[in-house]
């Protein structure tokens, strides 16, 4: 169980991108090219040289526009299934601390990248194609090391991203589930007892489907998922169900 | 402001319209998000589905330009269903106040009020006076039944905004507007706070200032003017742009608001004698009644010694306007410039080849120039218009200086923001190169061309020579200047029984003298830099008695620290707070607690000493009905100068009949404008993003920001894009009569067409980030469409609200 995590309230999110661009400035990542293709959502996903993004959606709902923000990122799983994949390829080439981080080495390029990236329900895993090495969200636990707030939860205006010890956070997000409920009865908490980071959704019907990715299953991923029931991720049943139809 | 940032947490409903707060704001939304926490409705009422938008209760559309239409009928609802706050209109306002008989509404004479004179588009107000006793004080009907009196004509002016004509002309679907308008009513009542943030989209029209008086007008029906939570709060563009209205770098005033003298006016006396509002009711403070203090003061403060009671204080010394003070205004110096009638011009951190309406001519215009001196911290279309698109640098006489200077961040001083709370900053690192802050170079400036006057003469010396400017030399002391803002006593002088030596700081404007023995640089800032020390520099997090949020020791706000103004009219007769939970002052033991009360007189249940609460007005009272205003009392709704309908739906009138026309024929060929035209039959609007800045001259120049928002797009929505064979991400031309840009197509359901009477109108809108300069594939700005004319009393460029065509690139 990592100390901290984060708590991410879609609902309070206006996608300002202070959290994109503080993620760049503090991991000094240079900025990447880009172009205009018919959204605000640039650049347009993750990337070696972009650990977070603002994904942008927009619904018609009854009649009304729904415009979803949605912080994706690296989610810190406590048990991360990167981590069990590459610990059979390299040991110590993913490794998590204390603070609930889960962090990518220079040893990843060695890994089987594929592998490695389908094992995530979250599809964060990317890779730098000159070296080889993989790159995502490090919770900035330098930071944390330091006393210091990441710095996208620091940056937040409006509250949407808030850090801290993970029981103070569970309790927010059931705080603001309770009162979220009120006028959104659907509000959902998500895979709280899977990750550090914690989403509140508060129409899931339509921001559900942001907090996965469309992906293959890897074969190695959907034969440790026979023998290790991943819990409510929903990718694991369907992993499940594939492998047992003689899919892959 | 009349509230500030802060405050926002305490209102009940949140009206965000004409203004995109979530996105250009955002650090505003914190209070907006605090608000709703708390329970807060939050309202967005714009063309297009916002960031706001999607975190708001209720949004509705409208169409740009409309904005009269839909306030005035709010007003009207709020009349017909009596949800106004009756005790409040009456103790607080000028709706009791009689009005010449000779008065006609809009709704009479079919869009224009009595005194119009269609030759000269403008109005004689000599009807729109009120009527006095043999006493000369205003004559008032308590019971508001009179024909005459402002509540019956408000009434009168407002009773053709039908919830069905207002639909048909802002394209608001009528069930979203009256769910709006019972929403907003319910912040009338007593112990409720309905509060307004808005921008430029309410601004920026040849209606402009009259969009702002309805929604004042709305607030103080509701008694929302005065108390925690309400207020009209208008959201500044630039961290420091209140400052600089502050100390008025405007044509038609001086620091503090105090107005540009006239050549008409040959002595200070006459001067001061034409600006010093009177009043002949010993209930109303009437403070401008205390000009001459603040007048006087502020020319000590220019000149010093050199100014004396003989000389009129340096009076001859100051330039002097024309009576039609319009004639210097933003978009009259680009007629001008293009005309070839300046030789040089400033461009001072500011980029108008991109923020001018018509860039085109703004562009064309500078290369009439022989020099341009551009103050920026990057080159910028301004900087570098000689070689920008569709320019021959060959043929181009303008000498352009670029002096680059400090970012704020580099030097010491203080910030004015929206919420009028100055707070002073640090230099946190050294200028690049020769870069200087603007201070130092101005102060540089200002000592070459004294030299140069003393060296060679010249026409008319003393207005530099005189001048009493002793900050340092090369570097400026802020905190002199800073002082004095706040002025001196320039010799020993008792105030109230206590002396004040030759030189100390005098503690607020109430001690400000007419005889020349104080100077102030801002009379609305005596009281911000004092014998106490620097107040903008404190940063107390201790809240007021009241807990409201006004922490009224981080910083200082003018005036006299005062957080919410018009605060007396947050209380009854008796100097109880309407609102015992969010209270904001309180009569209590013989005296005022909490907020610095809007004057220390006691309430007015105590007839002898007190006085109205509205005290900057000449009356007291809080103006409804508001004859200060170029194009009528009241608002009323006209159609945008460029507008996609024939007939204005309101009335047979359909432009604002004061507005200065500019057009080929009397200013440049590029003035042109064009209505129901088959070519330009879009209606169009310009906004911000929260990831770039203004014309984006800094925020192109941050690589993180451009990855964000790399390119000019325009979003339109998917029935005009189907119309047009647009997909989502094609290259698009927009055009209009005096310019086109390329621009991205983002095909959305954020804008959706509007019906109009019973015709289809369809509404696009672009950013105007973009410059040819950087990046080269950025794209261009938006303000090569926008058009040339402006608001009857500002002047201020209708940007908002323009005429274009959009197709597919290429077809």
């Amino acid at each position: 169980m990592g100390k901290y995590a984060a708590l991410v309230d879609v609902s309070k999110c206006t996608a300002c991108r202070a959290c994109q661009v503080a993620c760049k400035d503090w991991n000094e990542n240079p900025a990447v090219k880009t172009m205009q293709v018919g959204t605000y959502q640039n650049p347009p996903d993750l990337s070696h040289l972009t650990y977070t993004i603002i994904r942008f959606k927009e619904q018609v709902v009854k009649g009304e526009v729904v415009w979803t923000f949605f912080k994706d990122q690296c989610r810190h799983c406590l048990e991360p299934p990167c981590k069990e994949v590459a610990d059979d390829m390299v040991p110590g080439a993913i490794l998590q601390d204390a603070s609930g981080a889960v962090i990518f080495t220079e040893k990843t390029r060695n890994c089987d990248f594929a592998e490695v990236r389908d094992a995530c329900p979250y599809d964060i895993p990317r890779k730098d194609p000159a070296t080889g090495i993989m790159y995502k969200c490090t919770f900035c636990n330098d930071r944390i090391a330091n006393g210091m707030t990441p710095a996208c939860l620091k940056v937040c205006p409006t509250g949407a991203l808030q850090f801290g010890l993970r029981d103070d956070i569970l309790e927010k997000a059931e705080m603001r589930l309770r009162k979220l409920k009120k006028t959104h009865p659907a509000a959902r908490i998500i895979d709280e007892d899977e990750v550090s980071w914690i989403y509140v959704l508060h129409q899931p019907e339509v921001q559900f489907q942001m907090t996965r990715r469309e992906r293959k299953p890897s074969t190695m991923y959907a034969l440790r998922s026979l023998f290790k029931p991943l819990g409510v991720f929903a990718a694991g049943a369907a992993l499940v169900g594939q492998v047992a139809k003689g899919g892959e | 402001m009349t509230n500030h940032w802060t405050d926002i947490q305490n209102a009940d409903v949140i009206m965000i319209n004409g203004s995109n707060a979530a996105e250009n704001h955002p650090v505003s939304f914190r209070w907006v998000t605090k608000a709703m926490e708390r329970g807060a409705t939050l309202i967005s009422i714009d063309p297009r589905f916002t960031r706001t938008s999607s975190k708001a209760h209720l949004y509705a559309p409208i169409r740009s330009g409309t904005d009269i239409a839909f306030l005035g009928g709010m007003i009207n609802y709020l009349i017909q269903n009596k949800l106004y706050n009756e005790k409040y209109v009456r103790l607080y306002t000028n709706a009791t106040f009689l009005v010449d008989p000779g008065f006609k509404t809009a709704g009479e004479l079919d869009g224009v009020f009595s005194g119009y004179d269609p030759k000269k588009r403008k109005y004689d107000k000599a009807t729109w006076a009120f009527q006095t006793d043999g006493n000369g004080i205003v004559k008032k009907d308590r019971t508001m039944q009179d024909p005459h009196c402002v509540f019956q004509l408000l009434k009168k002016q407002y009773d053709r905004y039908t919830p069905d004509r207002v639909s048909d002309i802002t394209g608001m679907p009528k069930d979203k507007m009256i769910k709006i308008y019972e929403t907003y009513a319910s912040t009338g009542a007593t112990g409720k706070a309905g509060t307004i943030m808005y921008a430029m989209g309410w601004t920026q029209h040849t209606v402009g200032t009259q969009n702002i008086r309805t929604m004042a007008i709305i607030q103080l029906l509701l008694a929302n003017m005065g108390v925690a939570g309400g207020g009209v709060n208008a959201l500044r563009g630039e961290s420091n742009v209140q400052g600089s209205t502050d100390h008025c770098l405007l044509a038609h005033i001086l620091p503090g608001y105090l107005k540009t003298p006239k050549a008409s006016q040959p002595t200070f006396a006459v001067y001061n004698d034409q600006s010093t509002p009177k009043t002949a009711d010993p209930k109303s403070a009437n403070w401008w009644g205390n000009y001459p203090k603040y007048s006087v003061s502020l020319l000590k403060a220019f000149f010093g010694d050199k100014a004396t009671p003989e000389n009129d204080f340096g009076y001859s010394w100051l330039p002097k306007a024309e009576d039609d003070i319009s004639q210097y205004y933003w978009l009259m110096l680009f007629d001008e410039m293009y005309k070839g009638k300046f030789s040089g011009f400033f461009a001072w951190g500011q980029n108008p080849a991109c923020s001018g309406a018509n860039a085109n001519k703004n562009r064309i215009a500078m290369a009439k120039l022989d020099w341009m001196v551009n103050v920026n911290i990057f080159p910028s279309e301004t900087s570098d218009f000689w070689r920008g698109p569709g320019m021959r640098p060959a043929k181009i006489k303008t000498e352009v200086f670029r002096l680059p200077c400090a970012v704020s961040y580099e030097k010491e001083g203080s910030i004015t923001n929206s919420g009028r709370w100055s707070q002073w900053r640090y230099k946190g690192g050294d200028s690049p190169g020769e870069a200087m802050p603007d201070s130092e170079i101005i102060n540089e400036l200002y000592h070459r061309v004294k030299k140069l006057y003393e060296r060679e003469g010249g026409a008319f010396p003393e207005p530099i020579l005189d001048l009493w400017w002793d900050y340092g030399h090369p570097r400026v002391d802020v905190h002199k200047v800073a002082k004095e803002i706040n002025g001196y006593f320039i010799e020993d002088k008792t105030v109230g029984g206590k002396t004040y030596r030759k030189g100390t700081l005098v503690p607020s404007f109430a001690f400000l003298q007419a005889d020349g023995s104080t100077c102030s640089g801002n009379w609305l800032y005596c009281n911000s830099y004092t014998e106490k020390g620097n107040m903008a520099a404190r940063r107390s997090t201790k809240d007021a008695p009241n807990g409201i949020g006004l922490y009224p020791e981080w910083a200082w706000a003018w005036p006299v620290n005062r957080r919410i103004i018009y605060n007396r009219a947050s209380v009854d007769e008796n100097g109880q707070p309407w609102d015992k939970e969010h209270w904001v002052i309180k009569w209590q033991d013989g005296k005022w607690i909490g907020d610095v009360p809007d004057g220390g007189w006691p309430p007015l249940s105590n007839a002898a000493k007190t006085r109205y609460a509205f005290i900057m007005k000449p009356e007291g009272h809080a103006h409804i009905f508001g004859p200060g205003r170029a194009d009528g009392p009241f608002p009323e709704h006209y159609e945008p100068y460029e507008c996609p309908i024939e007939e204005n739906l309101m009335s047979g009138q359909k432009i604002n009949p004061t507005i200065r026309i500019l057009s080929p024929e009397t200013n440049t060929p590029l003035d042109v404008a064009f209505s129901c035209d088959p070519r330009y039959p879009i209606v169009a609007t310009t906004y911000r993003m929260v990831e770039h800045w203004q014309t984006g001259v800094m925020t192109r120049h941050c690589p993180w920001l451009l990855e964000a928002q790399p390119q000019q797009w325009v979003e339109i929505s998917k029935e005009l894009a189907g119309l047009k064979g647009i997909r989502n991400g094609d290259r698009c031309v927009v055009s209009s009569a005096r310019g086109e840009v390329d621009a991205v197509a983002i095909v959305t359901d954020r804008f959706k067409p509007f019906k109009i009477a019973s015709q289809v109108i369809h509404q696009i809108g672009l950013p105007w980030c973009y410059g040819w300069l950087i990046p080269s594939d950025g794209g261009d700005s938006s303000n090569l469409l926008t058009p040339s004319i402006g608001d009857a009393n500002t002047m201020i460029p209708e940007t908002k609200a323009f005429m274009v065509n959009v197709v597919r690139k290429g077809v």
